[in-house]
């Protein structure tokens, strides 16, 4: 197998992710068959292809504005704070309440 | 099956201006065709009636005034719940975010509104639009309309069923990786992915950011681009929706396609195609032959690198947008003795399995030791794919392809295995990964009634040319081939 328990642990840490013990097998199952299906990508060569970091769209569609234009930085209200926070779970105007995190 | 009156946005806007039904009574008329079939098929998951009805009313306020009417003045319209409508609850179909109202609307959302339409709910998906069936849903699968004990594709399932059951006029989906076009080729409706760049997303919560588009599915090819006229066009709130202008789709698709180029390119036609499917497609293209399009054979080598690119690059991008549910801000939270432990414990009951699979697949491509491995090799083929279709529109003007390996599978049937749902996924994530528009109309059904879909792609911004060939031939009978 390409993942260990170990692994889907490790990761699992990193995702802040809880897992029951039943999880852990079943993930490491499954990430083990999607990952070697996966590693058919190893078959081709791409020495000099530049990676795809963007979605272009403006090389592909000559006259198409280029889109480094941004935006005006302006001020503009955001009078927001009051619908935000009553969306979570807990808070105190102005602020949002978490468990204490000094001891982490 | 249902013998009710089947609405186009056409019929709405004359019966509404002739006066033989009022926009709030069309609301109503649906709410009641909902109440009827929705415990069935489960398509929506919330309704709005206090924000449809509010908009149907001023709809009829317009019209006892004699004002123009915007373009989708009336027209019942059903919204995936992964885009945010204000004061509707908007659940992603997820327990994290079960309770969760937006304080805003999403741009798309607000285009709707100022056009008219009147928002009957938020339809079912998968997960944060994650799977391929519907079947990720907290709150259970969508049935399709054909069969009940199938599935309707996803992750836009309850929004293709709801338009297939008659129980919207039109919906919004979204589609990373073929979440329009497959649930319209499953439910026999039109299902419309625009190109990367073309819909904003402001208010779309994000499941792959490089791959995510919002767009319609709706009765006919006609509706379907009257809703993209709504929606398309840059906005300033979404520096990746881009700022091309927008032609008159609705002048675009009366165009002839006579002496149109179409490309078939053998890749899509191979090994693990049902029977039925490629015999049905290969008569739709031979049907655009008689309508005078040129059949272009192409290869386009890359095909086969597809579904392992994009679960590579979907899943990254969603372990990294999909960390904002931390119980903090907004959604469920599981209290813990510690911040982590809060994390760990809202995210392990908030999320379903496939979610957490993809979390953890996404983690791992992009954790330390595997990057270069995985994601920064994935981008590469990407571009591989990318040029596949550069180097196919160089020759052709659109790429016809079937939607879906298969028609619609039965519930249950690949929910143990991640990987052979991932598969069904094979003809839509190449052109998803590419940024291309692509639509799925109709192309009759098996012989055991399922409907099958006929893929039509596009070159960046061509949305007018697929849109212009799908209703060719959709008016020459390709439903019903």
């Amino acid at each position: 197998m390409k993942i260990s328990r170990e692994d889907v642990l490790r990761v699992a840490e990193l995702a802040h992710l809880g897992l029951s013990a039943e999880e852990i097998e079943t993930y490491r199952d499954q990430l083990d068959g999607i990952l070697s299906y996966i590693d058919k990508l190893k078959e081709l060569d791409v020495t000099n292809i530049e990676p795809m970091a963007q979605v272009i769209y403006a090389q592909a569609t000559p006259g198409a504005a280029s889109h480094s234009e941004l935006r005006e930085d302006v001020v503009r209200p955001c009078d927001v704070s009051d619908a935000i926070l009553s969306s979570a779970p807990d808070a105190r105007k102005p602020f949002f309440r978490v468990p204490k995190v000094i001891d982490r | 099956m249902s013998a009710a009156p089947t609405w186009t946005i056409a019929g709405v806007r004359a019966a509404l201006q002739a006066r033989k039904i009022s926009a709030r009574e069309l609301a109503g008329e649906f709410y009641a065709r909902i109440e009827r079939r929705n415990p069935e098929l489960n398509a929506y998951l919330t309704l709005s009636p206090d924000r449809a009805y509010a908009q149907a009313d001023r709809v009829d306020a317009a019209i006892a005034r004699g004002d123009v009417l915007p373009p989708l003045a009336g027209v019942p319209i059903a919204i995936k719940d992964v885009i945010s409508t204000q004061g509707i609850r908007t659940t992603c179909a997820s327990k994290i975010l079960e309770t969760y109202v937006p304080p805003y609307d999403a741009t798309a959302v607000e285009r709707l509104d100022r056009a008219g339409a009147v928002f009957l709910g938020k339809t079912n998906c998968d997960e944060f639009a994650m799977g391929g069936s519907n079947e990720n849903s907290a709150y259970g699968p969508v049935r399709n309309p054909s069969d009940p004990d199938r599935v309707p594709g996803g992750s836009s399932g309850g929004s293709a069923a709801a338009v297939a059951a008659g129980l919207a006029v039109a919906a919004l989906g979204t589609d990373t990786g073929g979440s329009i076009r497959q649930p319209g080729s499953f439910c026999g409706i039109p299902g419309l992915m625009p190109t990367y760049g073309r819909v904003s997303r402001y208010g779309l919560i994000a499941f792959a950011s490089s791959l995510d588009k919002i767009g319609p599915l709706a009765g006919s090819v006609a509706d379907a681009t009257t809703v993209l006229s709504v929606i398309a066009g840059h906005d300033e709130n979404d520096s990746t929706s881009a700022p091309v202008p927008v032609p008159d789709y609705a002048a675009e698709i009366e165009k002839p396609v006579e002496g149109l180029r179409i490309g078939v390119p053998e890749d899509y036609f191979g090994a693990g195609l049902d029977a039925e499917v490629k015999q049905k497609v290969l008569s739709g293209i031979a049907l655009l032959e008689r309508l005078g399009c040129r059949r272009v054979p192409l290869r386009m080598p890359h095909t086969d690198y597809a579904i392992a690119t994009y679960y590579i690059l979907a899943t990254a991008e969603a372990s990294s947008n999909l960390a904002r549910y931390d119980g903090v801000r907004y959604g469920l939270r599981v209290p813990g003795a510690t911040l982590t432990e809060t994390y760990r414990q809202t995210r392990e009951r908030g999320f379903g399995p496939e979610v957490k699979c993809r979390i953890m697949l996404g983690t791992y491509a992009l954790s330390a030791g595997y990057y270069d491995a995985y994601y920064l090799r994935a981008q590469s083929v990407r571009t591989l794919i990318a040029r596949d279709f550069a180097d196919a529109f160089q020759k052709v003007d659109a790429i016809v392809t079937p939607t879906a390996p298969t028609p619609a599978f039965r519930l249950g049937e690949k929910t143990s295995d991640p990987l052979q749902m991932y598969l069904a996924d094979i003809y839509t994530v190449t052109g998803s990964l590419a940024g291309v528009p692509g639509i799925s109309v109709p192309c009759g059904k098996t012989k055991g009634g399922l409907p099958v879909g006929m893929q039509i792609f596009g070159s960046h911004f061509n949305e007018g040319s697929v849109l212009q060939i799908a209703q060719a031939f959709e008016q020459a009978g390709g439903s019903t081939i």
